[in-house]
C-alpha cells in the first residue's frame, strides 16, 4: 500500500477565496525520495501541511477529498499521533525551535512520546551528530546562525524516526557546503534507514540527483509528477519555468546542435562521465 | 562609494565577528559578499548602513563616517532588505508595508502612491495589494520586503540572501532588476551562497572566511578556484564542475556560462570528428 495516497484533495485557507491545492490525486510508495517543487506560492508548502494533519487540524479552512498516511485517516488522527509517523521541517527554523537548549529542542518531541530517559539520550545524540551540531547541544538556538537553527530543526525531527519526512526547503539559510552535507544525509536517511522523503526544493541543480521522482506544482495543482530525468527534460518543465539544473540545460543545447549524448544528466559527475566516455572513443 | 577600512567587530558575548575587514567598493558596482555559515558575511553588511557601528575602524558611505550620522540618514542612501523578511514586516496589508517607509521619509502622498505601485508592479504583487503580508509564502514575503526598499529609491541597495525561497522565474527578474539598478549607476551589494545565481550574474565576488576577506575578483575567476572556495565552503558552480573534470582534454577552467560551455564542447567535438574523417 502507498505510503501517502491523496485523492482529489483540495483545500482552502480560511477565509480566502481561491483554492490554495486543487484535485491532488498522488500516491507515494514506502522507500521514495520525491522532489516537490514549483513556482512560489504553488501551493507547495500548503500540500505538505496536510501530510501531517497541521491542515485541517491546526489551520481549520475547507478540506475536501481523501488523504491517507501511513495507512491513517489525517482527518480523523489529531497531530500528535500523525507526528510519530511524519516528520515536518519547516522552512523557517525560528518557526520551530522554542527550548533553552538545542539539546532540549531535540529531546522535546521525544519526551512528548514518553520515551524511556535512556533511549531518548541515545537518540538525541545520534541525530545531532548526523546533522553535525553535537558540539553546540548546550546553546541556546535563537543564538545559533541561521544555518545552525536549521539543522537543529533538522535534527529535532529526526530523533523521532518518523517513517516519513517532510521538508520544506530545509537548507535555504545553509552554506552551500552545509547544504550539501544535508542533502547527503538526507539522502543516507532514505537509502540506510528506508525513510521516505518528500523535499520541497527551488535548487534542482542541488537536488534532482538524489530523487527517484519529481513532482511539480502550479497554480495549486500537479502538473508533471514521474521520473526525474524525463520530467526535467520535458517541455512543460522548461515552460512552467523551474530551475531545470545547469547540466541538463547543457545537454538540452548541444542535443540541439546534434551531439546526442542520450542520456539526460542530473549533476555535474554525470555530465562529466558522458562527455569523458564520448570524447575517449 | 563605500570604504571599509581595517575593521573589526566584537559582538557583545565575545565573539570577533570581523578581523580587521579592507574593502571599497565604488558607486555603480555589483557585488556579492560570499563566504560560510558564521563568516561575518551579514555583520560586515549591517556596517554600511550604520546598524552595526565598528568596535576598532572606519566605515565611510560617500565620505560620511558611519559613526557620525544616524541610521535614519544613512538609510535614505543605504536600502538594507534583510535575510528573513519576518524581521522586517509589520503591516497590515502589503500596500501599507510598501508605504510605511516612504510616509516616514515624508513623501507626498500622491508621490508614495505612485511608488508604491511601482514596486508592487515591479515584483509582482500588485494582486496582494490588500492581502496581509503574513498571509503569503516564504517567498513572496521575501519579495514584499524587497519591495518595500525599492519604493525609496536608495542609492545603495544591500541584500541579504535575496534568492532564498525564490522560484527560477523569480530570481531571473532578480537579475534584470540588478543589473537595471547598475544601468543606472546603483551600487548593489548581495550577500549569498547561491553560487548558480551569481554564475548567471557574474558580480565582483568578495570571498570571506572567518571574519576576514580571503578572496576578491570577478566572479568567473573566484568560482572556479576550488582551493580558493573551500575555505568558505563553497562548491563551485555545475558548469565550473564539469569543466575542472575535463582538464585533461586541454578545456578551459574557467567557465561559468551554460552557453559558453556548449560552444566550447561543439568545437572541441567537431574538431575530434574531423580527425576521424
Amino acid at each position: 500500500m502507498a505510503i501517502i495516497e491523496t485523492e482529489k484533495l483540495t483545500y482552502t485557507y480560511p477565509g480566502a477565496e481561491k483554492t490554495s491545492i486543487e484535485n491532488i490525486s498522488i500516491k507515494i510508495e514506502e522507500g521514495e525520495f520525491v522532489l516537490l517543487t514549483g513556482p512560489s506560492g504553488c501551493g507547495k508548502t500548503t500540500l505538505c501541511r496536510c501530510f501531517n494533519g497541521l491542515i485541517p487540524h491546526f489551520y481549520e479552512g475547507k478540506l475536501e477529498g481523501k488523504i491517507q498516511v501511513v495507512g491513517l485517516d489525517v482527518v480523523k488522527h489529531p497531530i500528535h499521533e500523525l507526528a510519530k509517523h511524519v516528520g515536518l521541517v519547516f522552512q523557517n527554523p525560528e518557526n520551530q525551535l522554542f527550548a533553552l537548549s538545542v539539546e532540549k529542542d531535540v529531546a522535546f518531541g521525544l519526551e512528548n512520546l514518553g520515551i524511556p530517559r535512556k533511549e531518548i539520550r541515545q537518540r538525541v545524540d545520534w541525530a545531532l551528530k548526523t546533522t553535525d551540531i553535537y558540539h553546540l547541544r548546550e546553546r541556546p538556538p535563537y543564538e545559533l546562525s541561521g544555518g545552525q537553527q536549521q539543522r537543529v530543526a533538522i535534527a529535532s525531527v529526526l530523533a523521532m524516526q518518523p517513517e516519513v519526512m517532510v521538508l520544506d526547503e530545509p537548507t535555504s539559510f545553509l552554506d552551500p557546503l552545509g547544504a550539501k552535507r544535508i542533502f547527503e544525509d538526507i539522502h543516507k536517511l532514505n537509502k540506510e534507514l528506508g525513510i521516505t522523503i518528500i523535499l520541497v526544493e527551488h535548487r534542482l541543480d542541488l537536488t534532482a540527483k538524489y530523487a527517484n521522482r519529481i513532482i511539480i506544482m502550479d497554480n495549486g495543482k500537479v502538473i508533471l509528477n514521474g521520473k526525474p530525468r524525463e520530467i526535467l527534460d520535458s517541455e512543460k518543465a522548461r515552460l512552467i519555468g523551474i530551475g531545470i539544473p545547469k547540466v541538463t540545460r547543457l545537454y538540452q543545447f548541444l542535443n540541439g546542435k546534434g551531439m546526442r549524448l542520450n542520456y539526460v544528466p542530473l549533476s555535474s559527475e554525470e555530465m562529466a562521465k558522458k562527455l569523458k566516455e564520448v570524447f575517449k572513443q | 562609494m563605500i570604504e571599509v577600512k581595517n575593521v573589526h567587530f566584537t559582538y557583545p558575548s565575545g565573539v570577533e565577528a570581523l578581523q580587521g575587514v579592507s574593502l571599497k567598493i565604488r558607486n555603480g558596482e555589483f557585488v556579492a559578499i560570499m563566504g560560510q555559515n558564521g563568516a561575518g558575511k551579514t555583520t560586515l553588511v549591517k556596517h554600511f548602513n550604520g546598524l552595526l557601528k565598528p568596535s576598532k575602524g572606519n566605515v565611510l558611505v560617500d565620505g560620511m563616517d558611519t559613526r557620525d550620522v544616524s541610521v535614519a540618514t544613512l538609510a535614505r542612501k543605504v536600502g538594507f532588505v534583510f535575510q528573513n523578511p519576518d524581521h522586517q514586516l509589520f503591516s497590515e496589508t502589503v500596500e501599507e508595508e510598501i508605504a510605511f517607509a516612504l510616509r516616514n521619509f515624508g513623501f507626498k502622498e500622491n508621490v508614495i502612491k505612485r511608488r508604491v505601485t511601482w514596486a508592487l508592479n515591479l515584483l509582482g504583487l500588485t494582486q496582494y495589494r490588500k492581502t496581509s503580508p503574513f498571509m503569503l509564502s516564504g517567498g513572496e514575503r521575501k519579495r514584499v520586503a524587497l519591495a518595500s526598499v525599492l519604493a525609496w529609491n536608495p542609492k545603495i541597495l544591500i541584500l541579504d540572501e535575496p534568492t532564498i525561497g525564490q522560484d527560477y522565474g523569480q530570481k531571473e527578474k532578480l537579475r534584470q532588476f540588478i543589473l537595471q539598478m547598475k544601468a543606472q549607476k546603483k551600487t548593489v551589494v548581495i550577500v549569498t551562497h547561491d553560487v548558480e545565481f551569481v554564475a548567471e550574474c557574474n558580480p565582483r565576488v568578495v570571498l570571506m572566511s572567518n571574519g576576514k576577506i580571503v578572496a576578491d575578483g570577478e566572479a568567473r575567476k573566484i568560482l572556479t578556484s576550488p582551493e580558493i572556495l573551500e575555505k568558505a565552503a563553497i562548491i563551485p558552480p555545475e558548469i565550473s564542475r564539469v569543466f575542472l573534470e575535463l582538464s585533461e582534454f586541454g578545456f578551459p577552467t574557467n567557465v561559468i556560462d551554460v552557453y559558453e560551455a556548449g560552444e566550447i564542447i561543439l568545437d572541441f567535438w567537431e574538431a575530434k570528428n574531423r580527425e576521424h574523417v
